[in-house]
């Protein structure tokens, strides 16, 4: 359980980054290291360099621009999972941190390092599905956004370009009406990786009509996956409890779930029709309930 | 590489490979032993430290990542020589370890949780050793150890505030 030797480096800006990631293709970005460092240990990954970028300023903290959530990728998730601002304008986020690892891991775990490694069943990146974040990605030629939605291409598959680091992501802010989350997963053991999650936000009316509904699955298939059709059912409705039935079943009788030795496609299948709509009516009872209404 | 560690309140000068991680490091460089290496790649919490305070994977850490941070081990916690703390004494107490491999993970992910909080509840214990793999105690005195040193520490603030 010792990794290849390796050079390391901690450039101080991200333009210092991306020059040392350009001039070295088997070089790697390290943030916290809590994938990379298992994956080293095991020799399988075998980088010539490992680029530090945990230190780089611009890459900490969070901020709001009114109508984002902006969290720089390097922010440590237990950092992230603390933060008033991610708790009152990114409901979904905070409510998922719990589930991230454990807490020593999320003590170095960041933000970005999770979304850029795209575990299939990893919850930050669910989370960024279902809300459709804007992933800001710096390459030494250029800065460019993409859509979580179009950032993950298969299992441990990005669309990150070679060489580039990302470096901020921002979750959008729902402003209007009552806001409510909900999110559940089944693993093997808390903290496991997930066999299945589900995560929900919804905002209701003053009448508690739903007016937005976003729904994501993950751990189910290859990537996470938003499920719009659900929203496209319910929107207008009340979330009454048979019509979310009857919408989530609808929606996931199509989702392409894996199938290995910890559950079948089809016992994925019912799970995650099971824990959208908990999901679902979670968010809707706290929405009720007015906990984010503000 | 050299790097400058500060390991329980001392500042050590190294001089590591890259590829070093700071469990190897602290036990190999540092001499250090007290920090258990047990599955290397994350997932027992046998090589658990404090970083700033918070525990952290020393085995998921590199020793070129540790400089300007303040690293516990589990030979911080001692007031003394031949001294246990209050928490290592409630171990032994309430037989909290059998083969003791997993002990300084667990001794020092309850410490971080008594810096929190000397009032834990039972689901709070649970859960600040949820990334600590015992084989030997079922885990019983471990949130009983826990739970005494709370105690423990509740009284003796009490006293100490004259209360």
């Amino acid at each position: 359980m010792k990794p290849v030797a390796f050079d390391y480096a901690r450039p101080t800006s991200v333009p210092e980054a991306c020059a040392l990631l350009a001039g070295d293709e088997n070089a790697r970005v390290l943030a916290g290291g809590q994938t990379l460092i298992p994956m080293l240990a095991m020799r399988l990954a075998r980088p010539s360099r490992l680029v530090d970028i945990a230190r780089i300023p611009e890459l900490s903290g969070t901020r709001d621009t009114g109508t984002h959530v902006v969290i720089g990728a390097a922010t440590r998730q237990a950092v992230a999972e603390r933060d008033p601002l991610v708790a009152r304008k990114a409901p979904l986020l905070a409510k998922a941190l719990p589930w991230v690892g454990h807490a020593p891991t999320r003590n170095r775990g960041t933000i970005g390092g999770s979304i850029a490694n795209g575990d299939p069943a990893a919850e930050i990146p669910l989370v960024a599905v279902t809300l459709d974040a804007a992933l800001v990605v710096e390459t030494i030629a250029e800065t460019s956004e993409l859509t979580a939605v179009d950032f993950y291409l298969g299992p441990m598959i990005t669309a990150l370009p070679e060489g580039g680091i990302l470096t901020s992501v921002r979750f959008p802010v729902w402003a209007d009406g009552r806001i409510g989350t909900g999110f559940h997963e089944v693993s093997a053991r808390k903290s496991d990786f997930a066999i299945v999650a589900a995560a929900a936000q919804v905002a209701l009316d003053a009448d508690g009509r739903c007016t937005a509904l976003a729904l994501g699955i993950g751990g189910a298939g290859d990537t996470p996956v938003r499920l719009d059709g659900v929203a496209q059912a319910l929107i207008g409705s009340r979330l009454e409890e048979e019509a979310v039935r009857e919408a989530v079943e609808a929606a996931t009788a199509e989702l392409e779930t894996a199938d290995d030795l910890h559950a079948s496609a089809a016992y994925r299948r019912r799970v995650a029709a099971t824990l959208a709509r908990r999901a679902i009516l979670d968010a809707r009872d706290e929405a009720a309930g007015g906990r984010h209404a503000r | 590489m050299r790097v400058e560690l500060s390991v329980n309140g001392r500042t050590v000068a190294v001089d590591v490979e890259p590829r070093r991680t700071l469990l190897d490091c602290l036990r190999e460089d540092v001499g250090l032993d007290g920090t258990h290496a047990g599955c290397e790649h994350g997932v027992c919490g046998a090589c658990t430290i404090l970083l700033d305070g918070e525990p952290v994977r020393s085995c998921l850490m590199l020793a070129v990542q540790g400089d300007g941070h303040a690293i516990t081990t589990i030979e911080g916690l001692s007031p003394g020589p031949g001294e246990l703390s209050v928490l290592q004494d409630a171990f032994c107490e309430t037989h909290g370890l059998q083969c003791g491999y997993c002990t300084p993970g667990m001794i020092l992910a309850g410490q971080a949780l008594l810096a929190r909080t000397l009032s834990p509840s039972r689901a709070e214990i649970v859960e600040a050793i949820s990334g600590n793999i015992c084989r030997c105690t079922g885990y019983g005195q471990i949130v009983e150890a826990i739970a005494l040193a709370a105690q423990r520490l509740r009284a003796a603030n009490r006293k100490a505030g004259g209360a």
